[in-house]
């Protein structure tokens, strides 16, 4: 598929996006409200053209742990799920990230907590950015506000997780999964051929030649010492991408008064809320999250110093507030206005949180 | 881990007049096993080892090892190798297969980690009938946390977390994986072996050799189980605990094949496999 104007839900962007950026393998479990990235793989069965590997496991604990095999062997493997079957994964998320597997996982996200409900919500936002399963680790979290962003992130991810040698989570909900818009698809990127799997993953587990020692694929060190080594150097991979992958979007923050900060979903109702604001003659800007770790700490610093108040906005209780705190250390008045259990704020609900919350 | 110079005290051993009647297969490592003397693991990962080399797919070997005793397999076989969460190895390696077709793929697994948190895993890979071999370690015990109860405990034997012996009304029944996955359409190759003798031994070797040659047919999962002893967490000599095993443990678990070229062996009576529980009590 070359570059064309296209129509689709943004669960089947997601698929799509596999297929064209070259993944060797999907491993996964139905689950709503992200069902259709498994069943779209499945219509178009790519393994009679990419000769990607496509297969629908037992559980979201087998299908993370396929993940797992088969990206150990250097191959570019993907797994999708929604907060339920993502609580599940965290075991072999933190294996993944200990073991330093390159990966990518999309969680479209619905409400919490519990079985929950279907409907969309944002309330994942600590289990993925704050740990999830244990140790010291980090997922690399890009937050798609649209269709053509789930279907774009899929390659950006595939960049990231090589070149880090880390997981990356693409953290969507259930609007953004289930609705349709437009989107340019991408050129196809060929899978990898056997040489260039070898070059781009020289530690992968594929049989050892006579040329090296046998590679070796684990996340247990006995020894403290060492251990804490190699704690030190995820912890170096993390300030790295901290300094060089952060990725955010400011909208009207150079003569704002008030700032919402949000993703996703509820950037886009933010986005709303914004002009709505202006018409008012109220001057609102937005600044929207793109990857959620890393946090553009010192960027929002910058913008939080120019205004009078920020309003959060995120369909959970206040998860992303506390980063917003901690990265304006608490300067500016900051609040969290939220919908929960699938319910989806109003552009006019999140004005008049702005007008009651921050400006009154 | 003290790694020695083995090649170095060869040369010593040579000039002192010895005779080299055995040699270590290429695809072990020289690094010093973990495990206590006497246990089956070493043998195991030796005979595994030997067919590697023997079948010459060292470079298209890669194996997957557990949690457990056997957690660090990986320094010991010189292939490529991954460790995979607790009971996870058969999804592990299930991805493995699938994206490395040209692979050689092989799990070892004991039985705490096989048949009682991996249960899901174990049989779902069975029941796709992926093409892969897996070992399993069934020694009734979890070793490498200091001997609780696995699935596979005896009746009536004594563990850490049932001290006064396993009892049916508590604890449920031994559960006999083995004779479980070979009533899956997806198996080709069940059957259970030993270690404990010679002659157990080339047994074993054959069943491991035949596991990994299955692998080139395409037609399925096989299946190995090994009956060890584990002197440590039954609180044997080595000696003993081979007695003890022979006497307490086969009953239970015959030794045998029990699925042939994914048809039910000669001599094994289908009703046992589905019905007779082993209800041996210990004392």
């Amino acid at each position: 598929m070359a570059r064309e104007l296209k129509l689709m839900k943004g669960n089947e962007a997601i698929a799509q996006a596999m297929i064209a950026s070259g993944t060797d393998g999907y491993f996964g479990y139905p689950i709503t409200p992200q069902s259709e990235v498994m069943e779209t793989l499945m219509a178009e069965k790519p393994w009679e053209t990419t000769g990607m590997v496509v297969l629908q496991a037992e559980s979201e604990v087998s299908s993370i742990n396929m993940v797992y095999g088969g990206a150990a062997t250097g191959k570019k493997v993907a797994t999708s799920s929604s907060s339920p079957g993502i609580s599940l994964m965290q075991e072999g998320l933190t294996y993944l990230a200990g073991a330093e597997i390159p990966c990518v996982i999309v969680n479209v996200m619905r409400g919490g907590p519990g079985l929950g409900t279907i409907q969309p919500s944002q309330s994942d936002y600590f289990q993925s950015v704050k740990g999830g399963g244990h140790g010291d680790y980090q997922l690399y979290t890009l937050a798609p506000a649209s269709v053509q962003e789930m279907y774009d992130f899929v390659f950006d991810a595939w960049d990231i997780a090589f070149k880090y040698r880390n997981p990356v989570l693409i953290l969507s909900d259930g609007a953004i999964g289930q609705c349709m818009e437009k989107l340019y698809t991408r050129d196809n990127i060929a899978r990898w051929t056997e040489e260039e799997r070898r070059k781009n993953a020289p530690w992968g587990t594929f049989g050892k030649p006579a040329d090296r020692g046998h590679n070796i694929i684990t996340s247990l060190e006995l020894e403290s010492a060492r251990q804490e080594v190699f704690n030190h150097k995820l912890q170096a991979k993390y300030a790295e991408m901290k300094e060089k992958e952060v990725r955010f979007e400011t909208i009207n923050c150079e003569d704002a008064d008030y700032i919402f900060v949000a993703y996703g979903s509820s950037s886009r109702i933010a986005m709303k809320a914004m002009q709505m604001a202006r018409e008012k003659g109220i001057k609102v800007g937005l600044f929207r999250l793109i990857t959620l770790f890393p946090f553009p700490t010192k960027q929002l610093a910058e913008v939080a110093k120019r205004v009078k108040g920020i309003l959060c906005v995120e369909m959970s209780a206040g998860q992303m507030i506390e980063d917003v705190k901690l990265a304006t250390e608490c300067n500016v008045k900051t609040e969290h206005f939220g919908r929960f259990g699938g319910i989806i704020p109003t552009p006019t609900e999140v004005l008049e949180a702005l007008e009651n919350k921050i400006i009154k | 881990m003290a790694n020695i110079d083995i090649e170095a005290r060869k040369q010593e051993l040579l000039k002192e007049g010895y005779t080299e009647v055995y040699t270590k297969t290429k695809v072990l490592t020289d690094a010093v096993m973990h495990y206590c003397p006497g246990c089956g693991h070493g043998t195991t990962h030796r005979l595994i080892a030997e067919v590697i080399d023997e079948m010459g797919i060292q470079d298209k070997t890669v194996g997957v090892s557990p949690v457990g005793c056997s957690v660090l397999a990986y320094n010991y076989f010189d292939v490529d190798f991954q460790e995979a969460a607790h009971g996870r190895a058969p999804a592990v390696a299930t991805a493995v297969k699938r994206l490395n077709p040209e692979c050689y793929v092989f799990t070892y697994q004991g039985d705490g980690d096989l048949a009682a948190i991996g249960t899901a895993e174990t049989i779902h890979a069975a029941n796709r009938g992926e093409n892969i071999t897996m070992i399993f370690v069934n020694n009734g015990i979890y070793g490498m946390t200091g001997g609780q109860m696995a699935p596979t405990t005896l009746v009536g034997m004594r563990s850490a977390t049932t001290p006064y012996g396993r009892r049916v009304d508590l604890n449920g029944y031994p559960l006999r994986m083995t004779e479980l996955l070979a009533t899956l359409p997806g198996t080709y190759y069940v059957t259970r072996q030993s270690v404990q003798n010679p002659g157990a031994v080339r047994k074993a070797k054959a069943a491991i050799r035949k596991a990994f040659e299955n692998q080139k047919l395409g037609k399925g999962l096989s299946f190995v189980e090994i009956l060890s002893n584990c002197n440590s967490g039954w609180k044997m000599t080595p000696v003993a605990a081979n007695k003890w095993m022979e006497d307490n443990m086969m009953p239970n678990y015959p030794v045998g094949d029990i699925k042939v070229d994914g048809k039910i062996a000669e001599g094994i009576d289908v009703n046992r496999l589905v019905l007779d529980h082993p209800l041996t009590v210990m004392q």
